[in-house]
């Protein structure tokens, strides 16, 4: 049943945001450490499992997929609620120490980007699968 | 027509997905027809929803863009962390969890350069402006860093709610440019492979930003993006008031 992925996916996201606050308790931040990152992290070994075992039925599966597919759709509403009027509003000092860090850190990306050897690129997408 | 204005309110979430649906189409005619598919969809329609933002924040004067104006409160749903997170997560389903260990280590190094340089940077650029003491320094780097770092730092240091103010401004229009710019910077910085996505979701941080710029650029890079990024404030958040803050006293000694 496509419920069931559902479930699995949220309650991987749910298991993860604990792990992420537990780990912001232990360092005493008032901020969650990587939350959506153990999320992730449970959901690609937990389904890897199931679907080794062949626990994981395709109905199951399209239950993720539902989400994975209706991502970009989330982050456009997400892009329309940003507050860009405060962030335009903050005159120069936020303008160039945000546009800053921001040029400086994509100018650092293929320096990171080289450690432990250079990557191949992905082969070009075909149709638009968005 | 007060009806119908009343329907939409009560549906917001459904209004919602109608609303995106409708955006999303126009958006990949624009890029058929104007672009030629040069600037994808997606890209077009982060766009769109970004000065559709700005149009709902000059209209009411809130801080949620689009979702303060009551027949869009449902976008807030839509867009909001829950769900943001939830289909965030869901990308993930499929990778493979050696690309991930192999890129570990770049992953890791990111993070740290990241949160550095933003602190650098902001830092520099507040002190350019006369804000020389070492509380408002960390304050705007933690900005520089993401917005809610700023804020962070800046509440456990005391800083004065105007430099609060000014980092979240900062931190504010990090995540719009990087929003924005990503699909733009992705050729120039090698930003086509799960390694360097891992790399750029460290160096940049801002979850929001990254979300948006990787699903703009390539969206079979987010899992890994978003991986690293969602350390990020935590860790920025853990550096700023500490570490960060005690070396810029240490630099300025006030």
């Amino acid at each position: 049943m496509i419920i069931y992925g559902v479930a699995a996916l949220a309650a991987c996201h749910l298991a993860g945001v604990i792990l992420g606050d537990l780990l912001g308790m232990i360092l005493g931040v008032q901020s969650n450490v990587g939350g959506v990152g153990f999320a992730m992290l449970l959901l690609i070994v937990g389904t890897d499992w199931l679907r080794r075992t062949g626990r994981l039925p395709v109905l199951s599966e399209q239950g993720i997929l539902f989400w994975s597919a209706m991502y970009i759709p989330i982050v456009v509403a997400m892009a329309a609620q940003q507050n860009v009027v405060a962030a335009l509003a903050g005159g120069p000092i936020a303008i160039i120490a945000g546009v800053g860090a921001t040029a400086v850190c994509m100018a650092l990306v293929p320096v990171v980007a080289r450690i432990g050897g250079q990557d191949e690129p992905l082969p070009p997408l075909m149709a638009q699968e968005a | 027509m007060d009806m119908i204005t009343d329907i939409l309110v009560k549906n917001g979430l459904v209004f919602a997905f109608v609303t995106v649906g409708v955006v999303m189409w126009l958006s990949y005619q624009l890029s058929d027809r104007l672009s030629a598919g040069r600037l994808h969809g997606s890209a077009v329609a982060i766009i769109i929803g970004l000065v559709l933002a700005w149009i709902g924040g000059i209209a009411t004067g809130g801080s949620r863009g689009l979702a303060d104006v009551p027949l869009f409160t449902g976008i807030g749903l839509m867009g909001g962390a829950m769900l943001r997170d939830l289909a965030i997560v869901s990308t993930a389903y499929g990778v493979d969890i050696r690309e991930i260990r192999k890129a570990g280590a770049a992953g890791i190094a990111a993070l740290a350069l990241g949160i550095v340089m933003s602190f650098v940077v902001g830092a520099l650029v507040a002190a350019a402006f006369g804000y020389t003491d070492a509380v408002s320094m960390a304050t705007i780097g933690g900005g520089a860093a993401t917005y809610i770092v700023g804020p962070v730092t800046g509440t456990a240091l005391g800083a004065s709610s105007e430099v609060i103010a000014l980092s979240v401004a900062a931190g504010l229009l990090k995540a719009v440019l990087v929003m924005i710019g990503t699909p733009f910077v992705a050729p120039l910085i090698g930003l086509n492979n799960p390694k360097s996505a891992m790399a750029y979701g460290g160096l940049m941080g801002t979850t929001s930003g990254v979300a948006g710029g990787l699903a703009a650029t390539d969206k079979r890079l987010v899992p890994y993006g978003a991986m690293t990024a969602t350390f990020y404030t935590g860790l920025g958040c853990l550096l700023g008031p500490s570490v960060m803050y005690l070396a810029l006293l240490a630099i300025t000694g006030s």
